[in-house]
């Protein structure tokens, strides 16, 4: 077999033949390795590639099967998004401050893919802390989208959107804080799932904004989606805030219609407000979902159009406050000065970029003494509003249809100001604020009016909390009866990057 | 209310220092805009109605988590010390802190 071919093949198909002695780990990994080293020069995926853990894990992974273990993920190449702990590997976050920063300990979700069989092949790319919407924010590299190299791939979890698309891997993990997953999935034409807020464990993944931070998937099926969930899902003790309650497996619940479902799509959400092109596309979406037996219904989420406003208060209060363990004193980057007050100032003016210091200021604003209840207890009742709208949404509905991003994948630097990027994740925040689960799945061609390559666009699902089987379920009938996820980037650079 | 931010600018140099990252005077000028920018957009949520509204720290599941106190395995010492900017022996060394 063909190491193209070897690389493009599903986490599901691996896995079967890797259990089935049909195929190891370690050849898989050998491809997927010659392939990251011919061509992430170009993507820029990568942050740090693991040639030697990665080989070692693999034939780890090929004697336990040897010894009669069957692995759900055995032998699949997954990418790690750089802001999760890995022992004995570097931990960037994509900042200066942690730039030379060797993990002393591992993720929980990165523990339980690794002892489900997956092998890691590198750390990804990401906006600094995962601060933004289109890797531009690394302080550390630029990651190209794969379906035009001059185009971002989103963010924050852009590094490992870009190598899942590139089949620099089969799984990707990311971090969705505001629509982190679901937008590089959209720019990427990956399935990209955030699940309820608590189903996975953070332990390990470095904090940016606590109530709000949750680890998932991206991946260029729904299944791969699936079978990474129930590897890394369920309760964690070393997570004060993941949910103590049984996991139900989301993989047997894959469905190939939609009959008896409801589907809100919601009133606010014109997408006529997005051009004709866009428009068309995600009208067809809807279409399609109805023509697999869902039964389309009207909602309203009267208050989602304050989810960015809220968002923008609540994440960089707690980034504000996560990011001050940053002081130059027991890790990362440290600027000498004569006393340590000014050695804290220095060392984070030097290590930090601007939209992290912007992030902080305003959270550092924001909660201090005259401003607390005028911004930060006023968003937290906002919030308070937002999840009861989708309390009153689901009354009359069983998932929520809407865009995942308000455009395709943007040129480098298209987005000067910092408002017009926060706007990049106004369909994915207001979920994030309600915790609840949420995907984007392919959906569908926009044409750039310059004329270049056609670029994916991603529907938006949204299910109410811990219905993750019944939200990949109709992720995957929608992709079964659509071929717009089989669309894979072309593996061979184009010229104008 | 939230107070109407024309009339009361960001004072950055003041929330930069308290939170504890020097700026350079480009800096606090271009902050000083964007923060603004931003703040006149975040201040729609004065239109919301949330007097009657409790507030939301998190969703899903609000409970009290605690553990036996019992000792359990840590990081290993020498594994974390080898990170520090800056160590003496067993302990991270910083500038001086109290005067002589």
């Amino acid at each position: 077999m063909s190491e193209i071919r070897l690389v493009e093949r599903s986490a599901a198909e691996i896995a079967r033949d890797v259990n089935a002695k049909n195929l190891s780990a370690v050849e898989v990994v050998e491809a997927t390795l010659a392939h990251v080293d011919a061509i992430d020069s170009q993507v820029g995926a990568y942050l740090t590639v693991l040639h030697d853990l990665a080989r070692e894990r693999a034939a780890g992974v090929d004697a336990r099967v040897r010894a009669g273990d069957r692995l759900p993920l055995a032998g699949v190449p997954i990418a790690v998004k750089d802001n999760m702990c890995l022992t004995a590997t570097r931990t960037t976050c994509g900042s200066k401050i942690l730039e030379r920063w060797i993990a002393p300990y591992t993720a929980t979700a990165v523990a339980r893919l690794l002892d489900a069989g997956a092998v890691p092949i590198g750390k990804t790319n990401l906006d600094e802390f995962a601060m933004g919407s289109s890797c531009e924010n690394s302080a550390l590299g630029v990651t190209r989208n794969p379906y035009d190299l001059a185009r971002v791939p989103g963010g924050s979890s852009g590094g490992s959107a870009a190598a899942v698309a590139a089949r620099e891997a089969a799984i990707g993990l990311g971090s969705d804080t505001g629509g982190s997953i679901r937008e590089p999935g959209a720019f990427c034409n990956l399935i990209g799932f955030k699940p309820t807020y608590g189903r996975i464990s953070r332990y390990g993944l470095i904090a940016f904004a606590s109530s709000l931070d949750q680890i998932g998937p991206l991946a260029r099926t729904v299944e791969d989606a699936a079978l990474a969930y129930d590897a890394m899902g369920g309760y964690d003790p070393m997570d004060a805030t993941s949910i103590d309650r049984p996991l139900e497996p989301a993989a047997p619940s894959l469905r190939t219609d939609l009959r008896g479902l409801r589907i809100g799509l919601v009133r606010e959400f014109d997408t006529k407000a997005l051009g004709a092109d866009l428009d068309a596309v995600y009208r067809r979406a809807y279409d399609e979902l109805a023509k697999l037996g869902a039964e389309i219904v009207d909602v309203s989420l009267p208050t989602a159009d304050y989810g960015l406003a809220t968002y923008y208060l609540i994440a960089p209060a707690e980034c504000s406050s996560n990011l001050s363990r940053f002081d130059g004193v027991r890790y990362g980057l440290r600027v000498d000065a004569p006393d340590v007050q000014s050695m804290y100032e220095k060392t984070r003016a030097a290590g930090f970029g601007p939209e992290v210091k912007r992030r902080i200021l305003i959270g550092t604003y924001a909660l201090s003494s005259g401003y607390y209840d005028a911004y930060y207890v006023r968003a937290q009742k906002a919030r308070t509003l937002i999840a009861r709208d989708f309390d009153n949404a689901f009354a009359g509905c069983d998932l929520i249809a809407c865009p995942a991003a308000s455009t395709p994948a943007f040129r480098f630097n298209a987005k000067s100001d910092p408002y017009s990027m926060y706007m990049m994740d106004y369909y994915t925040i207001p979920m994030s604020l309600a915790g609840l689960p949420a995907l984007s799945v392919p959906c569908g061609w926009v044409t750039p009016a310059d004329g270049t390559d056609p670029l994916p666009l991603g529907l938006q699902l949204c299910a109410p909390l811990f219905a993750e089987p019944l939200l990949l379920g109709a992720a995957h009938a929608y992709e079964r009866a659509t071929a717009y996820a089989q669309r894979f980037a072309p593996l061979t650079a184009k010229a104008g990057a | 209310m939230i107070p109407n931010l024309s009339s009361d600018k960001i004072d950055v140099r003041y929330v930069a220092k308290l939170a504890r990252i020097a700026l350079t005077d480009e800096e606090v000028d271009r902050f000083g805009a964007q923060l603004g920018d931003l703040l006149e957009h975040v201040n729609a949520l004065a239109e919301l109605d949330t007097g009657a509204v409790p507030a939301t720290a998190q969703v899903v599941e609000s409970r009290n988590v605690v553990r036996a106190d019992t000792v359990r395995p840590c990081l290993d010492r020498e594994v974390v010390l080898t990170q520090a900017p800056q160590r003496q022996g067993e302990f991270f060394r910083v500038p001086r802190i109290i005067a002589e």
